[in-house]
């Protein structure tokens, strides 16, 4: 049997049962990725030696009785951005084509000690800056649903890499919306966890504030079954917090009672129809399986866009100024001192966006005008917060689009990154308010191409909105429309 | 016209905590060039840092003790700039809420006057690496060892009119962080480094002139050196007609001047912002006190209590309250039974000799108190002679020696044979008959000499009071 389409957990389960063996969904994956990832494109570094070993240790491990968890013997992939010793994480960057991480990112630590086979890298916009994945310095990924669209971005080599059956899941990060939207995109489910619920150690820092890593799988299940494996309160990070953990375990189709709201702010002028009318009907299948859906108005929406841009930007200019050529990754030639050196291997290291967010975030935090943006950004971010606690006070999940749009074709953003922010506009407030959020497939637009809906929660809401992701999805079949036949 | 110094500190203390401010990676000085390192320190891409409570606690009890204001909400903020030795490229830092503010240290003045320096702030922060020029390739080099020691920045007001109060202060503020036990404070190793703003000002007036910050002075001599000379400096530019410069000067120890290292117009904006990986420190009532409960007795407390207790005199309590060390052996050879008198003799005459001719500061001082306080007794019961008492020091100095096998080895031990010490009281009498004859026609002198004759036959074995005595005696018959 070919188990490419099958979900994380039903490979798990298969090998479990003795009807499938680890290296064997390994060996499947590396024959599946070298017949579509010529023209995905979604992964970037893939290291099968050391995949194939891990395997055998773990189908080992498994045949000795060994109760190694839920998803042992999987094979999945990792963004690259999340470090894992013998990879090369290159952010999708020049600047870091050859760095090889001396440590392992605390999530991928848990995910091998859980029995998972990280196999590589997956594609990504640079630095995590951008919504196509087509910023990257591997080149741009492609949306296996449609090869001239973008996959969405930042996550979307990640997003791709399902949405092609390559590997039943993967680890993504969002920091605006980078899981959220290129699942969506794809046609997958991805799952932005609460901030400082899963760590970011070994995370390469975006906007340290907002960024969070998350799964991206065929369904809510899987998303909940990774998330209990990578989240916790961790040592090596002080923002993570002690979380709820049996997300796997409290998914049980029953939505009866909750209480959704549905912001009017997010379904006015700029929605795409398809989308609009696919999220509508999202709400009436959430209705039918017993959920009260309510229309209410959020408020702060038009100030989340600009208040994540000086917020993530800020943070990003400082994050990124390790990058100066001096320890690891790109250096410029023959600098004739220190300062043109770092300021070459900076210059040349670095591409277009990365440096547009470079310079509004240094701006930003510049004297004289740090109260003027950063400052009041913050506040923005204070007052978003309080808007979704309000809205949580009467609600137990946010139901919104993922996205204004479906994936957009390839070239076609990147000349307005003014457009491109505007993308965000359902997304970024999630990530200001440290909330949890799942996008997942609900329909399809009239090109044939997918739409996602996101459920958002109160913090620490995990449990909840993948439940009702989940409830969704025991009720429709978008989320196994898959692409993993020829493309 | 008659001006006017206006001086403010800005110290810079690195703690002795066992492990670095953001990981855990050891801060023992030296060690081969990025080996006391991980990938929090040297700023991998991905790791974050974790704060160190221990630098917390030693920085409020540092706080505690110079009675400023604990901020309870503390939260470190990032400074950025680019250079080598920084490998995040930021300093974690903090500017919006340190750990503590005012508070300040009673200094006395050339004229013997208690004057009261304020502190403006006390804050946490991360030491930079190291850059070493290597000439042989003709490359600068990192070494990231420093890098996460943990600091603390004691910012001062503008109080100081005089080099004389700056070192009063600094003197202090070294022993009150010795007695905390928050930092060993050695200049030469730069556990305590101080920067200094100094401007000059019509005597008496209330505007500020413009001031510059100096950098790089290593002892407190330099430091002395650098405010006169630079006060002199802006004296002399402004009497001439000139206006002083807002920069930063480099001193130079052996050329005794000071260069300009960047100016106002080049200064840096730092960009300061909240640090995002660290969540704000809430210090609550509980820790508070338990901090405070932890405080060691500070020198002004000692001063009493020597004086009271102890009946030391004022000279000696001086000299002995300049050093944490110097006042822990005291207080543990007088737990171990010394009197304190002749504790406080022994380390200020033998001890501290012995420290000055080893080039060593009495802070690193490795003698073990039961050993010394060994040597007292023995010397108390009369079975040690005074020179016998110092010799056996020396050895514990030098290597620890045991005290008993040493006198044992040596011979020293004391022997009470009165007919030995007759017989060669009786034998010095006989081989030096002028000798005995100045003595009995008025010549005090010669008895010193006698004294030594006896001992020297004796070879030094004997209780000097025995032959004293002895000698006094036959002398007199």
């Amino acid at each position: 049997m070919n188990y490419t389409q099958s979900t994380a957990l039903e490979m798990a389960r298969a090998i479990r049962e003795g009807k499938v063996t680890s290296p064997e969904l390994v060996q499947a994956a590396k024959a599946r990725i070298e017949d579509v990832d010529g023209s995905i494109r979604a992964m970037t570094a893939l290291d099968w030696e050391a995949a194939m070993r891990r395997a055998e240790e773990v189908q080992a491990r498994i045949d000795r009785g060994e109760d190694m968890g839920r998803l042992a013997g999987v094979p999945m992939a990792i963004k690259d951005n999340i470090c894992m010793r013998g990879l090369p994480a290159a952010c999708g960057s020049k600047m870091l084509l050859e760095f090889n991480p001396p440590y392992d990112a605390t999530a991928v630590d848990k995910l091998q000690g859980a029995g998972a086979v990280i196999v590589g890298h997956t594609n990504m916009d640079e630095f995590a800056m951008g919504s196509t994945t087509e910023t990257s310095f591997h080149g741009a990924t492609h949306n296996p649903w449609n090869l001239q669209k973008t996959p969405g971005g930042s996550s979307g080599g990640s997003a791709a890499a399902v949405a092609a059956c390559e590997l039943p899941c993967a680890l993504g990060s969002d920091t605006g919306g980078s899981i959220r939207q290129p699942a969506a995109f794809c046609g997958v489910t991805g799952f932005k966890p609460t901030y400082g619920a899963v760590s970011r150690y070994g995370l390469i820092a975006y906007a340290s504030s907002l960024d969070q890593i998350g799964p991206l799988a065929r369904d809510a299940a899987d998303c909940a079954a990774i998330y209990d494996i990578i989240h916790g309160k961790d040592v090596h990070d002080a923002t993570t917090v002690d979380s709820v953990c049996g997300a796997l375990d409290a998914l049980d189709g029953g939505i009866c009672g909750l209480r959704v709201g549905v912001p009017e702010e997010y379904f006015a002028k700029g929605l795409d129809e398809d989308v609009r009318a696919r999220v509508l009907e999202t709400a009436e299948t959430l209705k039918g399986l017993g959920a009260q859906v309510e229309n209410f108005s959020l408020g702060m929406v038009k100030y989340a866009v600009p208040a994540y841009y000086i917020l993530a930007c800020a943070e990003a200019s400082s994050n990124l100024s390790r990058f100066d050529g001096i320890k690891y990754g790109y250096r410029a030639d023959e600098a004739e001192d220190i300062v043109s050196l770092m300021s070459r291997s900076r210059t040349e290291g670095f591409g277009k966006e990365v440096r547009r967010r470079i310079l509004l975030g240094t701006f930003v935090l510049s004297s004289g005008y740090y109260d003027a943006y950063y400052v009041k950004a913050l506040k923005v971010k204070a007052l978003i917060k309080q808007a979704f606690d309000a809205a949580f006070a009467k609600y137990d999940v946010i139901l919104s689009p993922a996205a204004p749009t479906t994936a957009l074709g390839i070239g076609q953003s990147l000349s307005d990154p003014l457009k491109m922010y505007l993308g965000d506009i359902y997304t970024v407030s999630v990530n200001l308010a440290g909330l949890p959020a799942v996008t997942f497939p609900c329909g399809f637009d009239r090109d044939g191409m997918p739409v996602g809906a996101q459920l958002i929660g109160p913090a620490h809401g995990d449990k909840t909105v993948l439940r009702a992701a989940d409830a969704f999805q025991r009720a429709t079949r978008f989320h196994k429309m898959t692409k993993g036949g020829a493309l | 016209m008659k001006w006017e110094l206006v001086c403010g500190l800005e110290v810079h203390v690195e703690m002795n905590t066992r492990t670095k401010i953001f990981c855990g990676c050891t801060t023992e000085f030296g060690g081969a060039p990025n080996t006391h390192v991980c990938p929090v320190c040297t700023g991998q891409p991905g790791a974050l840092p974790v704060l160190n409570r221990q630098v917390v606690e030693n920085a409020m009890m540092t706080g505690l003790a110079l009675g400023c204001d604990i901020t309870r909400l503390t939260r470190f903020d990032r400074k950025n700039y680019f250079y080598p030795d920084l490998p995040k490229a930021y300093q974690i830092s903090q500017l919006y809420a340190p750990i503590c503010t005012k508070g300040g240290i009673e200094v006395t003045t050339e004229e013997g006057k208690k004057k009261f320096i304020r502190l403006h702030e006390i804050h946490m922060e991360e030491d930079a690496g190291k850059l070493v020029h290597d000439p042989w390739t003709e490359s600068t080099l990192c070494d990231y060892n420093r890098c996460g020691v943990p600091l603390m920045e004691i910012v001062t007001e503008p109080d100081f009119r005089s080099a004389h109060e700056v070192i009063d202060f600094l003197t202090k503020l070294r022993s009150t962080l010795q007695f905390l036990g928050v930092s060993d404070c050695k200049m030469q190793e730069g556990s305590i480094r101080a920067d200094l703003n100094i401007s000059v000002r019509p005597a008496g007036g209330d505007k500020l002139g413009t001031r510059t910050e100096m950098k790089n002075m290593n002892s407190f001599k330099a430091i002395a050196r650098a405010i006169d000379t630079e006060a002199r400096r802006q004296i002399e530019t402004l009497e001439s007609g000139n206006k002083v410069v807002q920069e930063t000067r480099r001193w130079d120890d052996n050329k005794d001047a000071s260069f300009a290292m960047r100016s106002k117009e080049n200064a840096q904006d730092y960009r300061y912002f909240p640090e995002p990986d660290l969540p704000p420190v809430y210090i609550d009532d509980a820790w508070l006190d338990k901090v405070r409960g932890s405080l060691p007795e500070l020198a002004d407390a000692k001063r009493v209590r020597y004086r009271e207790q102890y009946r030391l005199t004022e000279h000696d309590i001086g000299i002995l309250c300049q050093s944490a060390r110097l006042c822990r052996l005291l207080e543990e050879l007088v737990a171990l039974g010394t009197e304190p008198k002749e504790a406080a003799n022994w380390i200020l005459s033998e001890v501290l000799r012995l420290c000055k001719e080893a080039g060593l500061d009495a802070g690193d001082l490795q003698l073990d108190a039961g050993r010394l306080a060994h040597i007292i007794e023995l010397l108390t019961a009369g079975k040690l002679t005074r020179a016998s008492a110092r010799q056996a020091l020396e050895a514990v100095f030098a290597d620890d020696a045991d005290v008993d096998a040493f006198i044992r080895e040596k011979g020293l031990l004391v022997e009470r044979d009165a007919g030995a010490v007759a017989a060669a009281v009786d034998q010095v009498l006989r081989d030096n008959p002028d000798a005995v004859k100045k003595f009995r026609t008025g010549n005090e002198k010669v008895y010193g000499f006698l004294t030594g004759q006896c001992m020297k036959l004796l070879r030094g074995k004997a209780d000097p009071k025995d032959v004293n005595a002895a000698l006094r005696e036959a002398l007199a018959q």
